[in-house]
């Protein structure tokens, strides 16, 4: 039988605000122990949350990039669930009427384009951390991420392989790190990912029952869990089984999902309004600011740099994955707008390369986009070859004469070649040093030919224009 | 609606509460009180009005996205049971 897989997915992105969504305790990373956990985020009694206007301007600010609805008023709920990192009993969540609803996101597969549409998106607090290291038989808690702002965004159950799933992934994690609403940081935990696994036989419609997986911190991890989880489902299945739903945990080092629990023993998480919080309501006037205030979405970017400056769907894709990397491309892009192609190679190429063997972001490029853009000029105008072109790049993230193409090219004597006599001289020397391979080549030896065109570069120290040496060396052996 | 015992048991189990069994047949009195309080609010006709999501109708003020809190847990920890290396120390429990 054929199957067909179903997936839908949970993210929480942690919101980019310096406090906590109900609490004025700080939110930055890695400080010590329950030093940024005060009263509010530990449940001492007799404390009331107030809601931070910094999370709530995040959550719409997503809900208008995606084109949702923002609910208004929406409502805060408890749910109530017994665990040591929870101190109040219950996490403050929203249930019935989230701030964002609906909405979509365009995800590319290859050359396709596919819409995956979005359930919803609320606010959320996060719990603390529980340290499970031995302290004499008993757990350790940490309570500063208790309180940090999440948004929990739900898709539809649209996927239909780990691969569209991972790219929906990104093209989320690249949207909320593009809007500034979250860092992204997948290591430390800002942008985390559960997924709804099902699958059905091919052409059919009702879903399959499914198990949530969680604990999926990577993309390559969401990427395998997925396909772990689908080969165990059908193999069930094929051997006239049936799918419990459960949730499951993601064993990256066996590379398997195994039970954490099943329906049977799942939460029932008693949802209530938090009589402690008023409902939220967000003025027509605040989501048009919001709206006015978004910067060009990278979906926009993609579709014009296919546009205006003839780049691949693929390119164009790889460029607005992070709007540090698209910024760099257009600045580079507006001294050169002939040669969107050179300018867009080098950044994915080169640039790319470099920043990724030295481990750092874009921003922190040594090359500033107007020295790149001097240098890629002198490839276009055939002032240097490429090959000299990787040379002066080089001299230039180390910083030589001020970063400076022309300085460089200068300094190395790298400039080619063009003038003709010049080049027919280098030739004729050759040609009287090679005598058997040009009578190999006037016998029909095309080979000869490129062995003649390798001793001309070689004479010339690859200073020359192999395609000017290439006709000019055709013509002297007619 | 009518509460059982059972349900009453499952609900202190959630919350981790401790009860008797007769502590348990005297929730069971006292929540059913409640629920039948709650029936005969149920009969009032409130159709053509729109639900309210808490008890006072007005909206949730913001505060301003600012770090105001300082570093208190040592204050916080003198009333805790035990403590180590700056964490809460709590039975194990692994989910």
């Amino acid at each position: 039988m054929q199957w067909e897989i179903v997936i839908g997915l949970e993210i929480h992105a942690q919101l980019s605000t310096r406090s906590k969504i109900f609490s004025g305790a700080s939110t930055a990373y890695g400080a010590q122990p329950n030093t940024q956990a005060c009263g509010i985020d530990i449940a001492l009694p007799g404390v009331l949350p107030v809601l931070n206007y910094g999370a709530v301007e995040r959550a719409v600010k997503f809900g208008v990039a995606v084109g949702a609805k923002i609910n208004s008023p929406s409502i805060f709920a408890r749910k109530n669930y017994f665990y040591p990192d929870l101190p109040k009993g219950y996490q403050i969540s929203q249930y019935e009427i989230p701030v964002v609803e609906g909405g979509s996101i365009k995800i590319q597969v290859g050359d396709a384009e596919k819409t995956v549409r979005l359930t919803r998106a609320h606010l959320e607090e996060d719990a603390g951390k529980s340290l499970h290291e031995d302290f004499h038989g008993m757990s350790g808690i940490d309570l500063n991420r208790a309180g940090t702002p999440l948004l929990e965004i739900v898709s539809e159950p649209d996927m239909r392989s780990s691969t569209e799933a991972v790219a929906y992934a990104k093209a989320l994690h690249t949207l909320v790190r593009w809007t500034g609403i979250c860092d992204g940081n997948m290591q430390e935990g800002s942008f985390r990912c559960d997924a709804n696994v099902s699958v059905r036989p091919r052409g059919t419609e009702t879903l399959g029952t499914r198990c949530e997986i969680k604990n999926l911190n990577s993309f390559r991890f969401l990427e395998k869990a997925i396909d772990f989880e689908a080969r165990r489902q059908i193999e069930i299945l094929e051997e006239g089984g049936h799918i419990r739903q459960e949730t499951r945990l993601y064993d990256a080092q066996r590379d398997e999902t195994r039970t954490m629990r099943s329906k049977e023993d799942a939460h029932d998480y008693r949802y209530f309004p938090d009589p402690d919080l008023l409902p939220l309501a967000i003025s027509e006037e605040w989501i048009e600011q919001i709206k006015a205030s978004l910067p060009e979405l990278p979906e926009v970017r993609r579709h014009r740099y296919i546009r205006d400056f003839g780049l691949t769907n693929y390119d164009a894709g790889v460029l607005t994955s992070a709007r540090e990397m698209a910024d760099y491309f257009e600045m580079t892009v507006k001294q050169l707008p002939m040669q969107a192609k050179l300018c867009a190679n080098w950044i994915m190429g080169d640039v790319s390369g470099r920043l990724n063997k030295e481990n750092i972001e874009i921003t922190q490029c040594p090359v500033s986009p107007g020295q790149l853009a001097g240098l890629l000029l002198r490839i276009s105008d055939g002032t240097i070859s490429g090959k000299s072109a990787k040379d002066v790049f080089e001299s230039m993230w180390q910083g030589e004469q001020g970063g400076d193409a022309d300085a460089i090219i200068a300094a190395k004597g790298l400039k080619q070649i063009s003038d003709d006599s010049e080049i027919e001289r280098l030739i004729d020397e050759v040609l009287a040093t090679f005598p058997q391979q040009v009578a190999d080549y006037r016998s029909g030896k095309e080979k000869a030919f490129n062995s003649l065109v390798g001793q001309v570069m070689k004479a010339t120290k690859g200073k020359a224009n192999p395609g000017q040496v290439n006709s000019i060396l055709k013509k002297k052996l007619e | 609606m009518t509460l059982s015992l059972d349900d009453v048991k499952r609900v202190a189990s959630l919350a981790r509460i401790e009860i008797s069994e007769d502590e348990a047949q005297q929730m069971l009195t006292q929540l059913s009180g409640i629920f039948s309080l709650i029936e005969q609010m149920q009969a009032v006709d409130t159709s053509g009005i729109e639900p309210m999501s808490h008890a006072q109708d007005m909206m949730q003020r913001l505060r301003e996205d600012v770090v105001t809190e300082s570093d208190q847990h040592l204050l916080f920890q003198s009333v805790a049971p035990q403590v180590e290396a700056g964490l809460y120390l709590v039975p194990k429990v692994i989910e």
